[in-house]
């Protein structure tokens, strides 16, 4: 009988069991901790770091803070100072608004959720009436925040909005305005008529090379200069206009480059199908054109969110000018990284969302990749 | 009408109208508006006198040059601080790109947080914050001392300052020399490497020369360097060089913020090679250091370029932000002029022009660097 060189399955030895160095925590450990020596240092100093820091600053920030109290004095040496907080809240959120009518500031942003929500959100109900409402909110808001209007709301000048309602107003009113102006932008820049060609692109090429600080001077200074000696506009609008030129120009390229990345068929077919230009552009290339564009349109606005701080420089007083005026005022004076920590806190909430939703939807939409 | 030529060519009359008559009236606003207050318009007050110190200056002036030369000192702010912050958030970029794609599960989680971090919190804000903080330390007589050499302070970092003697000028007339020496042998190796194939380790034989023949000749001229070291007097400090708290808080600031953004370019550059021009390096039998060098490099350069060039655009507009602090660049010299001379038209023309010749000469670069390295496709 010959000899058999193979084991049946049965007569299998058993499956031993990996090295204990590259299994459970230690191996976890080593692959990912301990790979060579430079990745051991850099995980040494990466600890170091850590353990210098963290500790420290709950400590500061929680343990050792101060949470009541009518000024620094009351506070200790070693912790946090937070004691202002309960003074001066009310302007970081609303600036000099008469705080008898800050509900109203409340109500407009609240109201903002519905507004957001058909945008937002895929499967909401009642989509249809909710984005009709969209459209008549910044109407609905802007009336909230100044007020008149046959007397039923008192009205408040548009120099007293202030604190991180002057951040939310301008960016909101920024993104509302810069979003259309900057798809018409870029289309001008890839229309075929020469003149609407040029104009857009000294009109983008100008805004881009410029800081905005300086347009901010321009809103400031030299448009009023521009403008009929009776004709005053308040420094609000003439920033939210400024901005939103601003943002616009960024957003014109943005969303170019989603119109050069849509293949030159889309355009033939659309026209073999006897769609007018404007047909075409709202039907066919459009909506893939601000598909491809979603991160760079995203990414805009956090930058012209972030930019709203800028205001300060011209005087208005938005969540950073509070700070900056608190810091310096005599009862608080030397709480400049509570007041600064706190008020980044608010923009990072903002921002950090705005790009984790920005991803979400990136992931969500990219629909021909596998 | 339904001629689709005529049709664009009224449309484009219609905005050409537009424009004109929006261009009329800003002018003739702007005509009756100066009228009024009475300002001449025009460059003339460049040449008078302007009155107001400037504590950070890189060429002489005193309170009684000229506007135009406050301006200039303003410019060479603007591009000191703008030229130490591309450098140093190029550095910290590049850093930081590599160091999120580590393997090290708590490298890349650190550094993704900083980055996450810097960028979602307005730049305005970090400059201000940290400014504060560095206004806020100890005052100059109880300055904290780094190992006796530097002292920081609320009036800002004294540091050593170097004093060049007689022989200094070898010195660095030897290093030109190595680096065109190194140029040359670089480039021989590698026409011999086409050739031949055989490799020269020219790399190393450059560093060795930019290294050590001006340390030779620094030696053989006798030591020509020598460091003036801050000394402590009664209220401030003898000798040595003062860096403003300014100019270190919006260099930090800059840094950070615009090295966080650098990371992500990098990071993407380096993603967007495939992994099988890595794969394929190594069955070549390139080694990981000439794999990095030779292959994934140069590639993930003509991804990572084009925006970092944006990026060093707009931290240099985004010194502009000086002003928030008082580091005196070209803005904030810009705006005390125009308080001082009511030439509002005139000085925001001098801001666009210099920003618009900048930004030009930058996409310029752009373009060209594109076309050099565009991949050449059959």
């Amino acid at each position: 009988m010959t000899q058999a060189f193979f084991r049946q399955k049965d007569q299998m030895l058993g499956e031993r069991p990996p090295p204990a160095s590259t299994v459970g925590i230690v191996g976890w450990l080593r692959t990912n901790l301990f790979s060579n020596w430079l990745n051991s240092l850099l995980t040494i100093l990466s600890l170091y770091i850590l353990w210098s820091s963290v500790p420290s600053f709950v400590e500061w920030a929680f343990l050792k803070a101060q949470l009541g109290g009518e000024d620094r004095f009351a506070c200790s040496e070693e912790g946090a100072c937070w004691a202002w907080l309960d003074q001066r809240l009310g302007q970081f959120l609303y600036g000099l608004y008469p705080s008898k009518e800050t509900w109203r500031i409340d109500i407009a942003f609240i109201l903002l959720l519905p507004a957001l929500a058909p945008w937002l959100i895929e499967n909401v109900p009642g989509k249809k009436w909710l984005r009709r409402f969209s459209v008549i909110y910044p109407f609905i808001a802007a009336w909230l925040l100044v007020g008149g209007w046959f007397g039923i709301l008192e009205s408040v000048t548009t120099n007293n909005l202030g604190g991180f309602a002057l951040n939310l107003t301008v960016g909101l009113a920024g993104i509302v305005l810069s979003l259309p102006v900057g798809i018409l932008l870029a289309l001008g820049r890839q229309s075929r008529l020469p003149l609407i060609r040029w104009f857009s692109v000294i009109f983008i090429e100008t805004v881009r090379g410029v800081p905005l600080i300086t347009l901010l001077f321009v809103s400031n200074i030299i448009l009023p200069i521009f403008l009929p000696p009776d004709v005053a506009l308040d420094a609000v609008i003439r920033v939210i206009i400024m901005v939103s030129a601003f943002a616009s120009a960024y957003m014109a390229e943005v969303i170019r480059g989603g119109l050069q990345a849509i293949p030159k068929g889309q355009y033939e077919a659309a026209a073999a199908m006897g769609l007018s230009y404007w047909q075409s552009m709202r039907l066919i290339i459009l909506p893939q054109a601000l598909k491809i564009s979603i991160p760079g349109i995203v990414n805009t606005f956090i930058g012209l969110f972030k930019d709203t701080t800028l205001v300060i420089v011209i005087g208005l007083f938005d969540i950073l000018g509070i700070a900056n005026a608190m810091v310096s005022n005599p009862d608080w004076l030397g709480l400049s990284s509570e007041t600064y920590v706190f008020v980044a806190l608010f923009f990072f909430a903002v921002c950090f969302s705005m790009s984790r939703y920005s991803i979400r939807l990136e992931r969500k939409l990219d629909t021909d990749k596998r | 009408m339904t001629d689709e030529r005529s049709r664009g060519i009224i449309l484009q009359l219609f905005v050409l109208i537009v424009v004109l008559v929006f261009i009329a009236f800003i002018t003739s606003n702007t005509i009756a508006n100066l009228q009024r207050v009475g300002l001449a318009s025009g460059f003339g007050f460049l040449t008078d006198t302007a009155f107001f110190d400037i504590n950070q200056r890189l060429i002489d002036y005193t309170s009684q040059s000229t506007f135009g030369r406050a301006l200039v000192v303003g410019l060479l702010n603007t591009v000191l601080v703008s030229a130490l912050g591309i450098i140093t958030a190029t550095i910290l970029g590049f850093i930081g790109g590599v160091l999120r794609l580590s393997d090290n599960w708590i490298v890349s989680r650190l550094v993704t947080s900083w980055v996450e971090f810097t960028r979602n919190v307005p730049l305005l804000l970090q400059i201000i914050f940290w400014w504060a903080i560095l206004t806020s330390l100890p005052k100059v007589r109880d300055s904290l001392s780094i190992g006796g050499m530097a002292f920081l302070n609320n009036r800002g970092l004294r540091t050593p300052a170097p004093i060049f003697e007689v022989g200094m000028e070898w010195v660095i007339a030897a290093f030109i020399f190595a680096v065109v020496l190194a140029v040359g042998i670089v480039r021989w190796a590698r026409k011999r490497q086409e050739e031949t194939g055989k490799i020269f380790p020219a790399w190393r034989v450059a560093l060795v020369l930019i290294v050590g023949i001006p340390l030779i000749v620094y030696f053989v001229a006798g030591q020509p360097l020598n460091w003036d070291v801050p000394e402590r007097t009664r209220f401030n400090f003898r000798g040595g060089f003062n860096i403003t708290p300014e100019l270190i808080a919006l260099w930090f600031a800059l840094s950070t913020y615009t090295g966080a953004f650098i990371s992500e370019i990098v990071r993407a550059g380096i993603q967007s090679v495939s992994r099988g021009q890595s794969e394929a390096a190594s069955a070549l039998g390139l080694s990981k250091n000439q794999t990095m060098r030779l292959v994934i490099i140069p590639q993930a350069l003509r991804v990572i370029i084009p925006p970092l060039t944006s990026q060093h655009l707009n931290l240099t507009k985004n010194s502009s932000l000086a002003i928030a602090i008082g580091y005196q660049d070209l803005v904030s010299i810009g705006g005390t002029i125009l308080n001082q001379s009511g030439q509002a038209l005139e000085v925001v023309g001098i801001w666009m022009a210099v920003y618009l010749s900048l930004s030009l000469a930058t996409s310029a670069f752009m373009n060209w660097y594109n076309k050099r390295i565009a991949l050449v496709e059959r």
